[in-house]
């Protein structure tokens, strides 16, 4: 005889199974739909902090650029300045005194007045470092001001920097979030406890941090320029991408950031949106210039010709990036030189070249990373290239590393370790990533990010030129001669310019992302 | 007893400290520094040096490691500078949302593992034992993350029965309902694999005592045969079962890392794996002793279980 040891007849069980879908139907009314005039973003990861100053993270700036304002501001859909919180600004003949004259009638959301002031109490507490709330720190990018020596309040409504020497990129550096205004009442109020307490100007105020689940932040109804659509925004922190795509299928989100290439076609029908936009972003390949076969301009040159940039960027990347043609990103459009057109996929070329130079066969350490910010999928890429540059006579071994072992192992240098490596960089101004990664001064051993020993005095000059000229066109014109050179003597190779991505819903109106990166949600609709 | 429970509370100090070494020195030892982390492309060594001065982090080591001991043993574990807050309150919230999904998962597989395995045994070739061996065999050669992107895709995406991630509604109450919606997928996934192990554990354990003399003599007087397979037999089998049970407690904890990741559930899983990748390092010291104190303490806990149903097992 057969006997169940639960004692369980075949009706209980009917009834228990029952039971069990019943509860299971209850529980699924929990599955609601998100309200609307609430917008819900998938974000990356859990924000650091609130405080502008004091986190480094794109993922934070998401938040960040929608809670302060800075004194001024990229325009919309460019990387161009314009007024915000100041209305205007005077620069000194010699470029080293910058006066701006303040909004009026502008408040923190906390109630106390912006003015010149608070203004000076923000630069202050991140470079002073006898300023009684200089400890509500580290404040890791205040070295983006380190050219200001003084700021004074002349009167309430107009600020002075004086800088130790003329320095361009300030003012795209004031757009920059480490350049928000926060609230001084509210950083005297919760001192080290700010960056869970931020105050602003936005267009939205802070309303609550759920650790680990939820940021949110409701609209200023007395926002300077106009109240926002939306009610609230919820920010939530959702770190593994195929949950971030699963949760905007299945309707718990309607704002996806960063979305994986292999996830897009899920997103080909009429519930979604893809947006795209070409941001300051370039990823290469630095080469050892110092040492070794690519000391010989031509096999530098020979490694861009033999690189498949147009596969790698559609079919690794399924069409998330264009092909970079030199060291500045096109979304710098004032700076950029269109003239440049990107080194062709041209494998005899290459071979040729490096008969030329002698180099056939040589053998190359090639360093890969695991991933890492603005790294997109560097795994992949890498492979790629090695087969690339194996077709042509290289005999290429790749070494991988994790992020941050990565980054220690490139940026002392090359020298004596590897052959070529992977990079990208994503900045806010023309000036900075040559100024930081190309000049015979920017060597590892002076503190720079050349870690591949690039040198050549015409590019040093320029960018020096570039970097003290308060006149954009001027500045303009030198990039274009810097993009030029450099692109001649190829001390990388330039792969890819990243397009950043998001999914929204089909309730979501009025969406745009911008060149900047930055995720601005004051004029969005969500029905 | 108490003697004997006390001489294992005492034997746990120094493997406790045995972790606070190994753990600060594996954080010390492994490439890429906190600075380096936070800075990213920034980080020029002008610009490490300043930060790792004002995170604390230009003193010896053998320094560190003793104020980081001290503060310790005084209940201080320490900022974590990733998430700007004191580490022992992110690691209690986090390791409670890992208590609720490990323990809901671990109760799912302690009570659905024996189960199986009784039933297993007692119908012994029989189709509810070929069933439940068919059964196990796949639960136990799936990976839990990939079970749980399927349920995913399946009972979120498509069905709509469960929302997708997280703990809590982002918008509606916190009653107990809204928990179990969301707890229900990741607790499942969680525990598959260890029911499996520990209904195989309970078959073979089952038909062990099954065999013995004592179990025919209680047939043979005519004892229910529910009375003796779930009286007689099991609680002799448990013997065997509950150590099996302590070792796939630590499994249902670790794998809880995947699950947490897959279901962004705020556990203290992902909080160490986000803070290996940004070397926060007080904060993976931090939660690791947390964690690894509480499997320790675990363990005593089911020796002491095992003792009292087996008192020969003390010496």
């Amino acid at each position: 005889m057969l006997k169940s040891p639960f004692g369980m007849t075949r009706r209980g069980l009917l009834v228990a199974g029952t039971a069990l879908s019943l509860a299971l139907g209850g529980v699924t009314g929990a599955v609601a739909q998100t309200p609307p005039g609430v917008l819900i973003v998938g974000q990356i990861a859990e924000p650091k902090a609130l405080d502008p100053a004091a986190v480094t993270a794109v993922n934070d700036f998401r938040i960040l650029m929608n809670v302060y304002d800075g004194l001024v501001r990229y325009k919309d859909g460019t990387l161009e300045v314009e007024p915000a919180l100041a209305t205007g600004w005077e620069i000194s003949d010699d470029g080293t005194e910058y006066t701006f004259t303040l909004r009026e009638g502008v408040k923190f959301h906390d109630g106390s007045d912006f003015d010149a002031d608070a203004v000076v109490f923000n630069f202050e507490r991140m470079l002073n470092e006898d300023h009684p709330y200089y400890d509500t720190g580290p404040f890791p990018l205040a070295f983006f001001f380190s050219a200001v020596e003084t700021v004074e309040a002349v009167d309430p409504l107009t600020v002075k920097f004086t800088l130790n020497a003329p320095y361009a990129p300030f003012l795209s550096n004031l757009a920059y979030p480490t350049g928000l205004i926060v609230s001084p009442a509210a950083v005297e109020q919760h001192g080290a406890e700010f960056g869970r307490n931020p105050s602003g100007t936005g267009p939205f105020t802070f309303a609550e941090w759920r650790s680990n689940e939820a940021v949110v932040v409701e609209a200023n109804p007395d926002y300077w320029d106009g109240a926002p659509e939306l009610e609230a925004v919820v920010f939530r922190p959702i770190t593994d991408a195929n949950t971030r795509t699963a949760e905007m299928l299945a309707g718990g989100i309607d704002l996806m950031v960063e979305v994986p290439p292999v996830s897009l076609s899920e997103f080909q029908d009429d519930r979604f949106t893809v947006h795209e936009q070409a941001g300051p972003h370039v990823w290469f390949l630095i080469l050892n210039a110092k040492e070794g076969p690519f000391a010989d301009k031509r096999v530098r040159q020979a490694a861009n010709y033999a690189v498949n940039k147009a596969a790698i960027v559609n079919d690794v990347l399924e069409g998330t990036a264009e092909v970079a043609a030199g060291p500045t990103p096109p979304a710098f459009a004032w700076a950029y030189n269109d003239a440049l057109e990107p080194y062709p996929y041209d494998p005899e070329k290459a071979k040729e070249l490096i008969a030329e130079a002698g180099a056939e066969g040589a053998e190359l350490t090639f360093y890969v990373t695991e991933g890492g910010s603005g790294m997109l999928d560097p795994v992949a890429m890498g492979t790629a290239i090695q087969a690339d540059l194996e077709a042509v006579g290289f005999d290429v071994s790749i070494e991988t590393y994790e992020w941050n072992t990565f980054l220690g192992e490139v940026n002392p240098g090359l020298e004596g370790k590897a052959d070529m490596a992977e990079m990208a960089w994503m900045t806010n101004d023309p000036d900075t990533l040559p100024y930081l990664a190309l000049r015979t001064e920017a060597w590892p051993e002076s503190g720079g990010f050349n870690s591949g020993y690039y040198s050549n005095e015409e590019v040093d000059a320029l960018l020096e030129q570039a970097r003290v000229s308060t006149d954009q066109e001027e500045r303009a014109g030198l990039y274009k001669q810097m993009q030029e050179i450099v692109q001649e003597d190829a001390p990388w190779v330039f792969v890819a310019n990243w397009k950043q991505n998001a999914v929204t819903s089909d309730r979501v109106e009025n969406f745009s992302l911008q060149p900047s990166f930055f995720l601005l949600l004051g004029d969005v609709a969500k029905n | 007893m108490t003697g004997y429970i006390l001489k294992r509370l005492l034997s746990a100090i120094p493997v406790l400290l045995g972790i606070t070494v190994i753990v600060f020195l594996i954080m010390a030892l492994i490439p890429g520094d906190p600075a380096t982390a936070i800075l990213g492309s920034y980080a020029t060594p002008e610009n490490v040096e300043r930060l790792n001065r004002d995170l604390g982090l230009d003193k010896p080591l053998v320094q560190q490691y003793f104020i980081w001991l001290g503060n310790m043993l005084q209940g201080d574990f320490g900022t974590s500078f990733s998430l700007n807050r004191p580490v022992l309150d992110e690691v209690l919230e986090r390791f409670n949302a890992t208590l609720i999904l490990a323990g809901t998962a671990f109760v799912l597989c302690a009570v659905l593992g024996i189960a199986a395995g009784v039933v297993s045994a007692a119908n012994q070739y029989g189709w509810a034992d070929k069933a439940i061996t068919f059964a196990v065999l796949l639960g136990i050669s799936i990976p839990s993350f990939f079970l749980g992107m399927m349920m995913i895709l399946l009972f979120s995406v498509n069905l709509r029965w469960f929302p997708v991630s997280g703990m809590w509604p982002i918008y509606g109450d916190r009653n107990i309902s809204a928990l179990l919606s969301h707890l229900t997928l990741p607790a499942i996934a969680l525990a598959v694999v260890a029911t499996g192990v520990i209904a195989r554990l309970s078959r073979s354990a089952m038909l062990e005592v099954l065999r013995q003399d004592y179990i025919r003599t209680a047939r043979a007087k005519g004892v229910h045969e529910r009375g003796v397979i779930w009286r007689h037999a099991l609680r002799a089998a448990l013997v065997s079962i509950i150590p099996v049970l302590g070792i796939q407690a630590g499994f249902v904890l670790s794998g809880a890392v995947y699950i947490e990741i897959v279901f962004q559930w705020p556990g203290v899983g992902r909080m160490l794996v986000d803070a290996i990748l940004t070397r926060d390092i007080l904060l993976v010291q931090g939660g690791v002793v947390f964690v690894a104190a509480c499997y320790v303490l675990f363990n005593i806990v089911v020796d002491v279980a095992q003792t009292l149903l087996d008192p020969r097992i003390k010496t």
